[in-house]
């Protein structure tokens, strides 16, 4: 049975689990004058039950389904003859989906290697026989689980307390999930970031002027080591970022501005949701935009006036992302000057001074702590912004100060390296992952510090 | 006060002053609230731009250009004499009953370079849609049949946006002539386009749909709700009602904050590295995709789970505690009924938000040319935003119209998503 099968069985099980033992508490509580001295209400013994059923079916079957794979993958790689096995990883990955192939009968055995098409046969083998333990297994285990606590529902047990002690450490579950992830990204990105330093010197990545990571296929090619200096990146995400956050800083503080000092309740009540709506719009529908309008505008617009455009400028990669920003900037800095106490201002106001005074000399510096944090995480989010820069920013590493000129970022070079063909362990995929490495430590910084910047701000006023 | 007479003088150019730096000083004033209008106006001028635009360059997305014609289905023109023959079907000739079925409209058009351009007129997998009906109705050949075929791109890009600076007319003059009889005789027409949203993508815009990735999402998104929900109202009660305060709570905290703010790009990383690269999943799988998506938008929905919980007053818990509810009790029963508007509410938006992105999907596979519509969370799929960036990114013209025909499907379920959470919100949340 495949594990999408075995999830509601084994959830079926839990609610026979359930039942049955909410029978049991009550026939054992009958002849005890009702169900007033049990300890727990029976609902309880039944999901007690229902746990002890579930809980250890359900760990048996996550760990089963998500390292059945690889192990049946390793076995079947052992198993092919000794002049059969791959030399290196991409060959490796290629007999892998020659032999998967093979057993899905999308290939015809007769136009493979004798050792492949056993290898295929033994990947059926083995894929049917875990998949009959793993159900066995299961079921077994839920059925165990289910009895063992039915055989445990009387009167002396206080159910309760054990349900809501398993349910509290579930939820202690769920929430690690976080520091999982977080530990998930680290990890997934350091191993290949130190084998990449393993094949290219640290220094030459950072500090190195040219960007081409074309390795070649031949190993007496020209330029067959390709380039990773990561230089022409840093510029170009910093350009593009410095140009969205030029348009974004003034036009959302300046809007927030007008939404929480000017404008009257009607105006807000409709403008915020239509700044929010720039908000909810998908990036790749800006990236659409940007590639297809605002880049041919750009660049028929400087042609008009004599200069030279790329047609995938910078420029229009910048702007679009400055709207996309607008909404993030205008509703940190509108929390963030809601927060300034109503005294200051109506100190400032009762002394005689106009709305943009109290604004420019009271609440804004009152304010700006929050403000520099809304703007750095605003700043952390342009440089991680992927779909607007893959569709209208280009790929050639330019370092260049013009920003008519096309250049590209740390986040389109992951997204080139990785999509397409590819294999592990050449440094042009293992590359992808160092910039991932980087773009995580820089937005991380960013995050970290603006994020104790708004807090202790938040701190000095509640 | 040593001087009477220039008191009143100083006090009368003091006002004077005053009077002035007033003016000066309302001026500011004034200037300073037109840089707000003309920041709100840039704000909203872009997005009106933005709208305009997709609107603009898609809705031709929603018309399609046919041309209905009369087919002979002859079995000596298409060297066939048993449709129900596999191997006869493989070697037969399509195409040439279409060609005899045009040349009926043009009879003067029978030189080898005038068939070509005549073949061109209709889409280029017309000679498989009647390969595929005589697979079905053997019994067709020899008959004559009314059959539908899609105008070919070009066709239709001159049908469509003839006259249009931003698309290239590539019909030869005598196509373009040809195009325009049968369209005053009806035999070229336009109509809506029920192909878009009935079939998967193909390379040929014509017999493209977004099926296939409106499938993949909802499959991905199947897997994001199942696995970000519970888990993320399960993290918030835990953090919100059980947390005991010390370093571990602290650093799950600091955590979630972060995650919320990590690029999405890095999920992908995360996804190729843990998913496909340890685990041995497939790529390109609804699966994998959901499970990305769920983790980067469990921090979202643990925020806005927190909040909801806040906001539910000490009042309602103190009762419950003292009719004597334990504490698991006062959450199950009273604490989580009451959050629960506010905590669907932010999983929508959460959940609306992964329904829009697209780069971390690009980096586990879901970007690969899929023409069958899924038929599960284990098979290979696209979604929406991935299927709108790859046809962005194709060289035919008609597939522009296509990405923004799919951009206003997008925004459509976007819009329908979030305007729900309003309402939910509106409806259920109460206030205390």
């Amino acid at each position: 049975m495949q594990t999408a099968d075995l999830l509601p069985l084994v959830l079926v099980l839990a609610a026979v689990a359930y039942g049955f033992a909410y029978m049991r508490s009550r026939a054992v509580a009958a002849p005890l004058g009702g169900i007033r001295n049990l300890k727990a209400l029976p609902a309880y013994y039944a999901a007690r039950a229902a746990l002890w059923c579930a809980i250890p079916a359900l760990i048996i079957l996550g760990a089963w389904a998500a390292f059945e794979g690889k192990v049946i993958q390793n076995v079947v790689m052992a198993s092919l003859p000794a002049e059969l096995t791959p030399q290196s990883a991409g060959h490796a990955s290629l007999t892998l989906s020659q032999i998967s192939n093979l057993a899905a009968g999308k290939l015809n055995p007769a136009m493979v290697p004798d050792g492949i098409s056993n290898a295929a046969v033994l990947l059926q083998e083995l894929r049917e026989q875990s998949s009959r333990f793993k159900s066995l297994l299961v079921i077994l285990i839920a059925v165990l689980g289910g009895t063992f606590a039915w055989t445990r529902v009387a009167p002396t047990i206080n159910a309760r307390k054990s349900v809501e002690l398993t349910l509290q450490r579930l939820f202690f579950v769920c929430a690690a999930v976080a520091i999982l992830t977080t530990i998930g990204i680290v990890f997934s990105v350091i191993f290949e970031t130190v084998r990449f330093f393993g094949k290219v010197p640290m220094s030459e990545f950072l500090f190195g002027t040219n960007w081409s990571p074309q390795t070649a296929l031949r190993a007496d090619q020209v330029g067959s080591e390709g380039a990773f200096g990561v230089i022409p990146l840093f510029t170009g995400t910093l350009m593009i970022s410095a140009i969205a956050m030029l348009i974004a800083v003034p036009v959302g503080l300046l809007s927030a501005v007008y939404l929480s000092e000017y404008a009257s309740p009607r105006m807000r009540s409709v403008v915020k949701p239509l700044l929010e709506m720039l908000a909810g719009v998908p990036t790749v529908v800006y990236g659409f935009f940007a590639a297809l309008t605002v880049a041919p505008f750009i660049r028929d617009l400087a042609l008009m006036v004599g200069l030279e455009a790329s047609s995938q400028s910078a420029l229009a990669a910048g702007l679009v992302m400055g709207i996309m920003i607008i909404p993030f900037v205008s509703s940190l800095s509108d929390d963030v000057i809601n927060a300034v106490p109503r005294s200051l201002r109506d100190g400032s106001l009762a002394l005689g001074a106009t709305q943009s005074e109290t604004m420019k000399n009271v609440i804004f510096p009152a304010a700006l702590p929050g403000i520099m944090g809304g703007i750095l995480l605003a700043a952390s989010r342009a440089i991680g912004e992927t779909m607007i820069v893959v569709m209208a920013a280009g790929l050639a590493a330019n370092l260049t100060a013009n920003p008519l000129d096309s250049v590209t970022t740390v986040t389109v070079q992951i997204v080139t390296l990785l999509t397409g063909d590819q294999e592990f362990d050449s440094a042009k995929t293992l590359a992808a992952f160092a910039l991932g490495m980087m773009l995580f430590i820089v937005t991380l910084l960013l995050n970290v510090i603006a994020l104790k910047v708004v807090r202790k701000y938040r701190e000095q006023y509640d | 006060m040593t001087k009477p007479g220039s008191h009143a003088e100083r006090e009368g150019s003091q006002a004077e002053l005053i009077r002035r730096s007033l003016k000066r000083r309302y001026r500011k004033e004034r200037r300073f609230r037109l840089y707000g209008i003309t920041a709100i106006f840039i704000a909203l001028f872009s997005l009106v731009i933005l709208f305009t635009d997709i609107i603009s360059k898609g809705y031709t997305g929603f018309i399609k250009t046919t041309v209905t014609l009369e087919v002979h289905l002859d079995g000596e023109l298409m060297y066939l004499n048993d449709a129900a023959d596999p191997e006869q079907i493989a070697m037969a000739d399509f195409q040439a009953p279409i060609i005899k079925a045009m040349q009926a409209y043009f009879p003067e058009a029978s030189s080898r370079a005038d068939m070509r351009e005549l073949s061109r007129m209709t889409g280029s997998y017309a000679s498989n849609q009647v390969r595929d009906l005589l697979k079905e109705n053997p019994d067709w050949l020899g008959t004559t049949r009314t059959i539908e075929f899609p105008a070919h791109d070009t066709v239709s890009v001159y049908v469509k946006h003839a006259g249009d600076p931003g698309y290239s007319i590539r019909l030869t003059e005598q196509q373009q002539r040809w195009t325009d009889e049968l369209l005053s005789k009806g035999v070229i027409d336009t109509g809506f386009n029920d192909v878009f949203f009935t079939s998967g993508d193909s390379r040929e815009p014509s017999n493209a749909g977004i099926l296939g990735a409106l499938v993949g999402s909802l499959l991905t998104m199947g897997i994001t709700l199942v696995i970000a929900f519970p888990v993320g109202v399960a993290a918030a009660i835990y953090l919100e009602e059980f947390a005991p305060s010390n370093r571990l709570t602290d650093f799950i905290e600091v955590n979630i904050n972060n995650l919320a703010a990590v690029p999405s790009i890095i999920f992908g990383l995360l996804g190729l590295a843990v998913f496909i690269g340890l685990f041995g999943m497939p790529r390109s799988v609804p699966v994998v995709g959901g499970l990305v998506l769920a983790l980067m938008t469990l921090p979202t929905i643990i925020i806005s789970s927190r909040a909801a919980i806040k906001s539910v007053p000490p009042s309602i818990r103190e009762a419950a505690e003292g009719i004597g509810a334990s504490k698991m009790q006062v959450v199950l029963h009273h604490v989580l009924p009451l959050a629960m508007p506010g905590m669907l509410t932010g999983s929508i938006i959460g959940m609306a938000q992964a329904l829009g992105e697209t780069a971390p999907l690009l980096l586990i596979g879901m970007v690969a040319f899929i023409v069958e519509i899924p038929d599960g969370f284990f098979s290979s799929a696209t979604v929406l935003p991935v299927q709108i960036f790859i046809w962005a990114g194709s060289a035919e013209q008609g597939f522009v119209e296509l990405a923004s025909a799919g951009i206003m499907v997008l925004l459509a379920f976007l819009i329908t998503m979030n305007a729900f959470a309003i309402w939910l919100r509106k409806r259920l949340e109460r206030r205390w």
